[in-house]
């Protein structure tokens, strides 16, 4: 049985600071997402939402919420949280009810309003929670943890902060054309190496902002797909894998890896298995991507990223930003979108966003950032507590 | 008023010996694996079946794995002093529990002074205080001999 997918329709909502609900957010995405698809809401048999945590009760259980806005349907409903990766939970639930034959055309919603600065944890004395206590006890914030991958990079593999600082440059031009992109302005080297270091080697610009915004996608099975287009593209694999014991690198939120004593490492560590997994649901390889997105909260975790998605060897990524190998006009471009550097983090929207983006570039309607002749892109991400998180799509 | 007394910020985390504090964790006495903070309900190796944990105090030593720095004020639940002053931040592997620890760096010692692999022990920092308490924290500092690891 084909594992795949149709992506019938996208949208989203632009990246921004707009001070308004996620719902609204939500309900503009998912209306573009049905008119690019032509499907009328009254036709989706699921909706499955992705949860913001900024909202009371989880984005109001933010399936039945971006529900009710559409007009109550009777649709089946979902909603699910996995911290970054929460998009890819709300694609997984989808596409499994798309293949296991319980419906046959799902709508995806993530969206969300976030707050100015720092990420934090919720009120009150929480000892147990690993996220209160490393804010708590060391005052350990996101940025600490890409901060940490940072100088190891430099320390290891003889990085620069010049190295990092390029990464956003080239990403800025990436997103220079993009609507849904918040920040659409070049960047130089000289701008981020005169912003603010935030987490020692990181500047303010090597680390995304915080947004707002919305993504969403109509699915359907291939069958009901071949009614509505021709040649639409597909999602050949969700990877949503969790580490395998001992995880030994250090990893948001924790304070301590698990211990190596007396236990076998697994033979690829958590963040290379994220991108393994879909490559091998899809029998596909890193060789065969067009194109890749990938979650670039800092800009040296996007060469992070090159390695652990088997681009290229551990160590050999700055050569390959260098060389020009992920800039549009490249062997693979890395994050043709502009990435979160040009967006800001939108959590529960995020992962669904970049399906949007490989859509349009294996589409060929990436307009002013299209990768020509792509054929099938992976993204990338990563969820709070271990949330594993990789699509791969084709044409 | 009496003198304040000093406190653990979270209990059972580290002890409060001054001069050789030592953080708390478990060992499964089946497999060897260890836990920080500790584990005493369930064996977190899959491998694993047995519920049996000892209680021990960690390495005290180990080498840095990264490091980085606070050059923004945390948020609470971090009890920030004002005026705020920047650290940095140490990822320090110990090398028999085969575990990497994160703490703050002591003593105001920057990043400039710290390189991956360099030896560094566990110290004892004063976190914030309330009426009653003078609460602490572990932190990491470069060992003063710089050869017992």
């Amino acid at each position: 049985m084909s594992k795949d997918v149709a992506v019938l329709g996208v949208g989203m909502h632009p990246w921004g600071k707009w001070g308004q609900s996620f719902v609204g957010y939500g309900v503009k995405a998912a209306q573009d997402a049905l008119n690019d698809a032509g499907v009328q809401w009254k036709d989706i048999q699921l909706v499955a939402g992705g949860d913001t945590i900024r909202n009371g009760y989880p984005g109001y259980v933010a399936g039945a919420t971006f529900a009710q806005a559409l007009g109550w349907s009777g649709a089946k409903v979902s909603s699910s949280y996995g911290a970054c990766a929460t998009g890819a939970q709300a694609i997984s639930v989808a596409r499994a009810h798309i293949l296991a034959g319980l419906c046959e055309v799902a709508l995806v919603i993530g969206a969300d309003a976030a707050p100015k600065g720092f990420f934090a944890p919720t009120g009150g004395r929480r000892p147990e929670d690993p996220d209160w206590l490393r804010f708590h006890i060391q005052g350990i914030t996101n940025p600490t943890y890409f901060g940490l991958y940072a100088r190891r990079r430099m320390d290891v593999y003889g990085a620069t902060q010049q190295d990092f600082a390029q990464v956003k440059v080239k990403n800025s031009k990436h997103g220079l054309h993009n609507p849904n992109a918040r920040y659409r302005k070049e960047v130089t080297l000289e701008d981020v190496m005169s912003s603010v270091l935030v987490a020692d080697p990181l500047h303010l610009l090597d680390i995304c902002a915080t947004s707002d915004g919305a993504a969403a996608l109509v699915l359907s099975s291939m069958d009901f797909a071949r009614k509505h287009t021709t040649d639409p593209v597909k999602i050949a694999a969700v990877s949503t894998v969790t580490p395998v014991y001992p995880n030994s690198i250090i990893e948001m939120p924790n304070l301590a890896t698990d211990s190596k004593a007396g236990v076998g490492l697994p033979e690829i560590g958590f963040k290379e298995s994220i991108a393994h997994g879909a490559y091998e649901e899809a029998g596909l390889g890193p060789e065969d991507m067009s194109l890749a997105e990938v979650y670039d909260l800092s800009t040296a975790l996007e060469l992070d990223w090159y390695e652990q998605i088997g681009l290229c060897p551990p160590g050999d990524a700055e050569k390959l930003l260098r060389d020009g190998d992920t800039s549009i006009g490249g062997r693979v471009p890395v994050n043709p979108s502009g990435g979160l550097g040009c967006f800001g983090e939108a959590v529960p929207a995020q992962a669904i966003a970049q399906v949007c983006e490989l859509t349009w570039q294996l589409r060929g309607q990436a307009e002013g950032r299209q990768v020509e002749g792509a054929k099938a892109g992976v993204t990338v991400n990563q969820g709070l507590f271990g949330h594993g998180s990789s699509v791969i799509c084709t044409v | 008023m009496p003198d304040k007394t000093n406190a653990p910020a979270v209990e059972g985390l580290f002890t409060m010996d001054p001069r050789e504090p030592r953080l708390l964790g478990t060992r499964c006495r089946a497999c060897g694996t260890y836990f920080f903070p500790a584990e005493k309900t369930f064996c977190r190796n899959p491998a694993c079946d047995e519920a049996d944990f000892e209680e021990v105090p960690l390495s005290r030593t180990g080498k840095v794995w990264s490091y980085t720095s606070a050059s923004y004020k945390p948020p609470a639940p971090f009890v920030a002093k004002e005026p705020f002053e920047p650290f940095a931040i140490a990822a320090v592997e110990l090398e028999e529990e085969g575990i990497t620890i994160l703490g703050q760096v002591a003593d105001g010692i920057g990043v400039d002074a710290l390189k991956t692999g360099m030896p560094m022990e566990l110290v004892l920092r004063e976190l914030y205080e309330d009426d009653e308490h003078i609460y602490f924290t572990w932190n990491w500092k470069p060992t003063s001999g710089g050869s017992d690891a």
